[in-house]
């Protein structure tokens, strides 16, 4: 195959990047929009492998390693729980930044291709600046990996002046990045990018350690970003546009999903990746946030299912509770239930609602609630005064009525589902804690609020036996 | 040994309410108390004995039984002075007082050294609302004053369109919106009609709105919120401005339902003899106040002017079933109130003892004698109802939806980042080879594209996004397979192993990704259905 031949087919992979991310604007065109991705993969891939890059001597590697990657990502693709999608996600996340590290020493070290002059210079800083966004994509992702499966625990780790670190290591790393572009040869450059490598890797950890679990979806679009970057990035490094274009998509789409993420929760990104929210010591300014006062009302499994049996018009709002639980199988029974005796039957989702963008919405998808009755933040909430009953599964923060009315609360401003303009509002939660931005929620006091303690799946199921008796 | 809750039948000339009701009797047993219930009590609300029995309460033949036996006797009416007779020496009663109107009663009570939790007197704070049997009561008024009109009233209360021509829907006007008043509207404006009210506390404007009522305001300035969720009298200059109102509703509506108390006053005088004289005949007039109307006489319907003013005074009595079941609840609340509030108690089961809790705003307030000593009046609410409208803090304006155009941004700030971009572009002209540039111009294009595409994607789809961008990052590959054996020019030798074993890992760590990426992906899209 020519290297013509090999430039078109990576123009035609692209398109079939872009075309395959522009199916997902729909649920409907979703699937082809993926058909398209794995094509234009199997194009990309099958016109490098016989291109004039690599020869024949090569293959056993190419095949043997493709075997191998292929069989334990369809292995994992199969016996993922959508509940845990966050997590292989990180994972993912990790590997491409470890590719992207190991490509670049490859690269460094690989002679066949020279370069001389003003063009040496730029390659070596694509080899320098790629494993730098690498080696924190992937230290960073396992981290994440790590809080998310909770092997690791949810609160920030704030070590004294980290500011003052992350700079200190920004500013060695520049030091060495030049040590590293007046190298001769390849063993005087080695040191530098080593040394680079490590300090870049415990940045990452050092980064996602300090970030609190609420901001959690926010983290992980941004190393969806950072691995598109690292492999744009790599792109440069080897002169491939294929991979120029393919990474900057990637790395623009993670960077939407981090911006609607912190506009989801009226924070600053520079504020999220500075970490420290969520410890508990919430930030206040100006004045102590209220307190609020009153009393709960708890209810019975049974008078629940009275409320939603007298309901009309009936609200879900899940949140992370519900996933913990793994309630949603339960919740689609209660749902079908419901709307077989004709209530009106909806789902409302907060942006951040669960761990990852959008997971609230697979794991409906996957107790097959259907996607046109699950609706965003923005469709519903004007709908919550005319509604009977609303269900708060596993949910706190986002359905804080703090934000709007109290503007020294630490969430104020934060864009919340308005539920306690509702009828009546149930509230599912474990006990009384305060959510993770560690603020209390003044809905549960409200006159019109109920509150059902409990586990959510074990509370569910006693509710649909009580509806159905 | 289970405290014994006792409900004698009402001995009231006309009362047809009873203090506690089956579905009642059976929450209270579950807390823990025995209940006993005089045979006969629910005969005028319907409820025969054998209701009583089947929720477990004991049916005792007289009433000096069930006096005897009640620690804890619950009524409607305030006793009689028999009753108190029969009321055990300390024991605890819980009923309508009225301790102003009703001085002597409170003395006999408090001779007799009982505790007695005074329904009237729950104080009016959002926590007591479950208990407030006032509120339950005046509910019930304002549904049944609607209804009083409505059969008094000879048109229907919806407008139609018949085929023998059309019919003018009835308008309602109601004066007060308290719970009452509230009650009157939503019924009014159920039955189909066109419903005004009128308060002088201007926040109860949205209630009144809510409820499909229209707020016809008096145009002076003046709040009239009292402590406690009250009204409270206004000034001379507004009374006349209210007047005037009410004169030109007066000649426009067909029904009139007045509901304006002040606590601690009589009824305000509001609705003239002429303003009833300039009425259309046929009109009707109800006076659930008592007073609030120049020609109502007490519990009669009388007929002035061609207008039928009604003046019932035991509106919740005639409606007693629903009467009885409020209030049981209402009773029912309290009494939960008082267990909670209750010293430990080891056994566990059973409330073994109540405890009146002096410290509890609610039971502070509801409790009128203590142990016969009397305490009432309580001291002032400490919170009106309806908080004091404070200045609400300005709400930041709400984010744009997802793609919608965002307000452009300020001149300077464009500026700024135009002269940034354009530094920046410069440097790179400068600086950059030629070879490099290309590379530039895809990677900025590139994300444009990104970006326009990605905003595009429905919100619901995000973790199906993020998993496939992960696959497609895998395109890493290509960096990889070019490394482990490409052609090599003549006398260049390479750390072959090294490299292979480095760009190996790097396919296979990709090919995770790439393969299962896009089939979580395929796996998570194929769960999305639609209905």
């Amino acid at each position: 195959m020519s290297a013509n031949l090999a430039t078109v087919s990576y123009i035609g992979a692209t398109i079939l990047f872009i075309l395959s991310l522009g199916g997902l604007s729909h649920p409907e065109t979703s699937r082809r929009g993926n058909l398209y991705g794995m094509i234009g993969m199997a194009i990309a891939v099958l016109a490098t492998v016989f291109g004039p890059r690599v020869t024949a001597s090569g293959y056993p590697w190419i095949i043997v390693a493709l075997l191998i990657g292929g069989s334990v990502g369809l292995y994992a693709a199969r016996v993922v729980k959508m509940t845990e999608m966050p997590e292989l996600v990180a994972m993912m996340h990790s590997f491409v930044g470890l590719a992207a590290c190991l490509v670049g020493y490859a690269s460094y070290i690989d002679p066949s291709v020279q370069f001389v002059g003003a063009e040496k210079t730029i390659h070596e800083v694509e080899i320098y600046v790629g494993i730098l966004i690498g080696a924190v994509t992937f230290s960073g992702s396992l981290i994440a990996f790590g809080k998310l499966s909770g092997k690791i625990g949810g609160k920030p780790l704030l070590l004294p002046g980290r500011h003052w670190l992350n700079l200190a290591a920004l500013l060695i790393v520049i030091w060495f990045g030049h040590a590293f572009i007046n190298a001769e040869t390849p063993a005087q450059g080695l040191p530098s990018l080593i040394i680079m490598t490590v300090i870049a890797l415990l940045f990452g950890i050092h980064m996602v350690m300090a970030i609190g679990g609420a901001d959690m979806p926010v983290v992980v679009s941004m190393l969806n970003s950072y691995s598109g970057w690292a492999a744009s990035a790599t792109g440069f490094m080897l002169s491939n546009d294929l991979l120029i274009v393919t990474g900057s998509l990637v790395g623009s789409s993670g960077a939407i999903l981090s911006y609607i993420m912190c506009r989801a929760m009226n924070r600053n990104f520079i504020s999220v990746i500075a970490g420290g929210f969520g410890s508990g010591g919430a930030p206040t300014k100006g004045g102590a946030a209220e307190q609020p006062e009153g009393e709960v009302t708890p209810v019975s499994a049974q008078e629940t299912a009275e409320l939603l049996r007298e309901a009309k018009n009936i609200v879900i709002v899940p949140g992370y509770g519900m996933a913990v639980a793994q309630a949603q199988h339960t919740v689609n029974e209660i749902v079908q239930y419901l709307r077989s005796k004709g209530a009106n039957v909806r789902f409302a989702i907060h942006p951040v609602a669960g761990r990852m963008p959008g997971h609230m919405n697979v794991l409906l998808a996957e107790a097959k609630v259907p996607y046109d009755i699950v609706l965003e933040m923005d469709e519903i909430n004007e709908d919550f005064p005319d509604t009977d009953v609303v269900m708060v599964i596993g949910a706190n923060d986002i359905v804080n009525p703090a934000a709007q009315e109290d503007p020294n609360s630490p969430i104020a401003g934060m864009p919340v589902l308005e539920v306690w303009k509702a009828g009546t509002s149930i509230v599912m939660k474990r006990s009384m804690a305060s959510g993770y931005a560690g603020v209390d929620n003044p809905l549960f006091y409200k006159e019109n609020n109920r509150m059902l303690f409990g586990d959510a799946k074990k509370m569910l199921d006693e509710v649909l036996a009580a509806l159905k008796a | 040994m289970s405290l014994v809750i006792g409900v004698p039948r009402e001995t009231f000339p006309g009362e047809m309410r009873v203090a506690t009701v089956p579905e009642v009797v059976q929450k209270l047993i579950k807390q823990g108390f025995a209940v006993v219930v005089e045979s006969g009590a629910g005969n005028a609300a319907n409820i025969s004995d054998d209701e009583y029995r089947a929720a477990g309460a004991e049916v005792l033949g007289s009433a000096a039984e069930v006096w005897a036996k009640g620690d804890i006797v619950f009524k409607v009416r305030g006793p009689s002075a028999e009753e108190v007779g029969l009321l055990k020496e300390g024991g605890t009663l819980a009923s309508f007082i009225w301790p102003a109107q009703n001085p002597e009663l409170m003395q006999q009570l408090a001779a007799k050294k009982a505790t007695v939790l005074a329904m009237d007197s729950v104080p009016r704070i959002s926590r007591a609302q479950k208990l407030d049997a006032l509120s339950s009561m005046a509910n019930i008024s304002g549904y049944r004053a609607v209804i009083e009109a409505a059969s008094h009233f000879g048109r229907f209360f919806t407008g139609q369109i018949t085929a023998a021509g059309k019919v003018p829907p009835a308008k309602v006007f109601v004066i007060g919106a308290g719970v009452a008043g509230l009650a009157a509207i939503g019924t009014a404006a159920n039955l189909g009609a066109i419903v005004r009210a009128n308060d002088t506390r201007p926040e109860v404007a949205d209630q009144i709105t809510s409820l499909g009522g229209e707020y016809v305001g008096v145009d002076y300035q003046e709040d009239g919120s009292g402590t406690g969720g009250y009204a409270k009298v206004m000034s001379e200059g507004f009374q006349k401005a209210q007047r005037d109102v009410f004169a030109q509703q007066a000649k426009d509506v067909d029904i009139i339902i007045t509901t304006a108390l002040i606590p601690g006053k009589p009824a305000p005088l509001l609705i003239t003899a002429d303003m009833v004289k300039s009425m259309k005949p046929g009109s009707v007039i109800v006076d659930i106040a008592g007073g609030n109307c120049e020609l109502t006489k007490a519990g009669e319907v009388v007929v002035a002017h061609g207008v039928t003013i009604i003046g019932y005074t035991d509106l919740p009595n005639r409606l007693p079933k629903q009467a009885s079941t409020l209030y049981a609840t209402n009773l029912f609340r309290l009494s939960e109130d008082l267990v909670k509030t209750k010293s430990v108690d080891p056994a566990g089961e059973g409330a073994a003892a109540i405890h009146m809790n002096m410290e509890d705003e609610v039971i502070r307030g509801t409790t009128v004698i203590n142990q016969g000593e009397v305490t009432w009046p309580p001291p002032p609410p400490k919170l009106s109802a309806a908080p004091a409208q404070q200045a609400k803090p300005a709400a930041p304006p709400p984010p744009p939806a997802h793609g919608a155009p965002s307000a452009p941004s300020s001149p300077a700030r464009v500026a700024t980042l135009f002269v940034f971009g354009a530094l920046l572009f410069w440097l790179i002209g400068v600086g950059a080879p030629t070879a490099f540039l290309g590379h530039f111009t895809v990677f900025v294009l590139g994300c444009f594209i990104g970006y326009m595409v990605v905003w595009n994607v429905t919100p619901a789809l995000h973790t199906p996004l993020m998993s496939v961008t992960n696959a497609i990052s895998s395109i890493i590959v290509i960096g990889a397979l070019v490394q482990v054996a490409p052609p090599l020019a003549d006398g260049i030798t390479r750390p072959e192993v090294l490299i292979k074993c480095l760009a190996g890992a790097a396919i296979a760590l990709t090919a995770i990704n790439m393969f299962g990426g896009f089939a979580v992906t395929r796996r998570m899209l194929g769960m999305f259905r639609k209905n």
